[in-house]
């Protein structure tokens, strides 16, 4: 394996679903490089023992009443709709 | 109306209204000739409604002449970081990805703001997705530090910030995941609040880093902030992460409790890179709470000064490569017009919808998450985190708040640090630790550079004990003239 700095772009960029120009591709290779560097200072640090933390909030498992109630009307959720038809969002073909 | 309305707080302008002094319309009226006055300087506004906000003061109007108002901020304006929802308002984020998009239904602090009858006027611009500390990341334009036009207001919160600052309204709400409100507050010299973890639903913000992610606000005074926070602040079942907290008054809870205080002094973070000038003007207010009579105690914080940047930029990418995952073209937001399928369409669209800040941040947490990468970072990351927490919990069992700068440097150039994204992310290097703890943060005024350039001081406290921290912060600012300084503009 190459150094824990480097960062395959088009590997990345496809599983984030970016398009990203050759001139993007190697800025943010080289910018990115820099930040992973420099978190390599955490592989210091002995964790061995210590729990994860997901979030700061004393909340867990919330549990909310099952009940009917209003939701956003049909007009508002497709208001920002790119392209709309009958009440349906409208996308290219996805099925040949 | 004989009164300067420009750099008047909220709470001397509730007096006015309350004394009928001065109408919510007359208020409106003034903000929106300041605003035009002022504001192609500053860009501190993406977009204003004035007919809407204008509707609503007359409905205020007419609440207090029928002797019926909601509270005593019926009235007063309050400006909205874009990212936070109202409905029929635009929401941008400053990203093209969301140029055109309405929101269609309130956030919880805007239906909160609405009850006690305070106008959200005005969507204030930010670093693109709230990703940036100076909002030179927005999509549309950068926003100026009133004090000095060639300087950046901070961010990501800068247009919140220098509306603030520069007079164009009373008081604004903002967003910090990292230091987004206190940084840019400390920079445009006025008092800026994240609150605990919890505390404020951010049911209606758009999210960039959920764990981390809390909207508070920025105002003139630490009794401003008081008041602000009593309205939006408390349990909302929207927001499964808001917590079942008590909300007390806020404002009454200022000169209830008055000290002494035993305050922690984290001597990490008066170490390399932290400005001299800065050193001088928080120690000075190290010194006044000395002085009055509270215990100064030195302590140490090695995890969150060594490591909280790392530890952040790993777990905030991460959790806003899967957040942003949902601007895809299909249902909102930017859509190529030069997709040749439906994946293609997921392509173009984000690539032609973000701006570079995004992309580095979505590409970098994208790579954390990825197979065989993801124990080495992030759940390396997340385990540091709870070291973070537990050494914030150890110093705040001793300790009832925390001093130390906001931010290492007042304001820098726009430009000097934007092709740099690692020296503008250690810009954060005292705020970030906070978030990632989910404890409560104030930055208030404590000086100027020789230059003119304010200063800010950050108070950290215990988890839930806004009331304590701001007591704190007000003992403080009562007793210099930082927060009646303003910039001539």
């Amino acid at each position: 394996m190459s150094s824990d700095s480097d960062i395959n772009i088009d590997y990345v960029a496809n599983l984030a679903r970016l398009a990203l120009t050759d001139e993007e591709k190697a800025r943010f290779s080289r910018q990115l490089g820099d930040i992973l560097h420099y978190v390599e200072k955490l592989k210091g640090v002995d964790v061995s023992g210590v729990e994860p933390m997901a979030h700061a909030s004393p909340v867990y498992n919330v549990w909310q009443e099952d009940r009917v109630r209003p939701g956003l009307p049909v007009e508002a959720a497709l208001r920002n709709a790119p392209a709309q038809r009958q009440n349906m969002i409208v996308v290219p073909k996805v099925v040949e | 109306m004989a009164h300067d309305l420009n750099f008047l707080s909220a709470t001397q302008l509730a007096a006015l209204l309350e004394a009928r002094d001065i109408s919510a319309v007359e208020l409106l009226q003034d903000r929106e000739r300041r605003i035009a006055a002022v504001d192609n300087r500053i860009q501190a506004f993406n977009s204003r409604d004035y007919e809407g906000a204008l509707a609503l003061a007359r409905a205020s109007d007419a609440r207090r002449a029928a002797g019926g108002v909601l509270g005593p901020l019926d009235g007063i304006p309050v400006g909205l970081k874009d990212v936070i929802a109202v409905e029929g308002q635009p929401l941008t984020c400053s990203s093209k990805m969301l140029a055109n998009f309405i929101s269609p239904y309130d956030a919880t602090v805007t239906t909160r703001l609405k009850a006690a009858g305070v106008i959200p006027f005005g969507r204030l611009n930010m670093d693109e997705f709230a990703m940036g500390s100076s909002t030179e990341n927005s999509a549309f334009h950068p926003t100026a530090n009133p004090w000095d036009l060639s300087r950046v207001p901070g961010g990501s919160s800068g247009g919140s910030a220098a509306a603030v600052a520069a007079g164009e309204l009373p008081w604004t709400l903002g967003s910090d995941t990292g230091g987004s409100i206190r940084q840019p507050a400390a920079l445009c010299g006025i008092v800026g609040l994240k609150p605990t973890y919890g505390l404020v639903s951010r049911y209606g913000l758009a999210a960039y880093a959920s764990s981390l992610d809390q909207i508070g606000t920025l105002a003139h005074t630490v009794e401003d902030a008081a008041l602000l926070l009593g309205v939006i602040a408390g349990h909302d079942e929207r927001d499964s992460t808001s917590f079942r907290a008590e909300v007390p008054d806020y404002r009454a809870g200022l000169s209830r409790r008055k000290g002494p205080w035993r305050l922690g002094v984290p001597k990490e973070f008066f170490g390399a890179g932290l400005d001299p000038e800065v050193a001088s003007a928080v120690q000075a207010a190290i010194t006044h709470y000395r002085q009055a009579g509270c215990e100064i105690r030195e302590v140490s914080l090695p995890f969150a000064a060594e490591y909280a940047i790392a530890v952040y930029y790993l777990i905030a990418t991460a959790e806003a490569s899967s957040n942003l995952a949902r601007y895809d073209g299909v249902r909102y937001g930017h859509r190529s017009a030069k997709a040749k399928d439906v994946v293609d369409l997921y392509f173009q669209s984000r690539a032609e919808g973000f701006g570079d800040e995004v992309k580095r941040r979505i590409i970098l947490g994208t790579h954390v998450l990825s197979s065989g990468y993801y124990d080495a970072y992030y759940l390396r990351a997340q385990k540091v985190r709870t070291l973070i927490r537990n050494e914030f919990s150890a110093v705040l069992q001793d300790c009832d708040a925390l001093l130390s700068p906001t931010s290492p440097t007042a304001a820098f150039k726009i430009g000097e640090k934007s092709s740099d994204p690692l020296a503008m992310y250690l810009t954060d290097i005292y705020t970030i630790s906070v978030n990632l703890a989910g404890l409560p943060g104030i930055s208030v005024p404590c000086g100027f550079t020789t230059s003119g350039l304010p200063i800010g001081l950050q108070i950290i406290g215990r988890p839930f004990d806004e009331a304590g921290l701001m007591a704190i912060a007000h003992h403080y600012e009562q007793a210099h003239e930082w927060s009646r300084r303003h910039p001539a503009i």
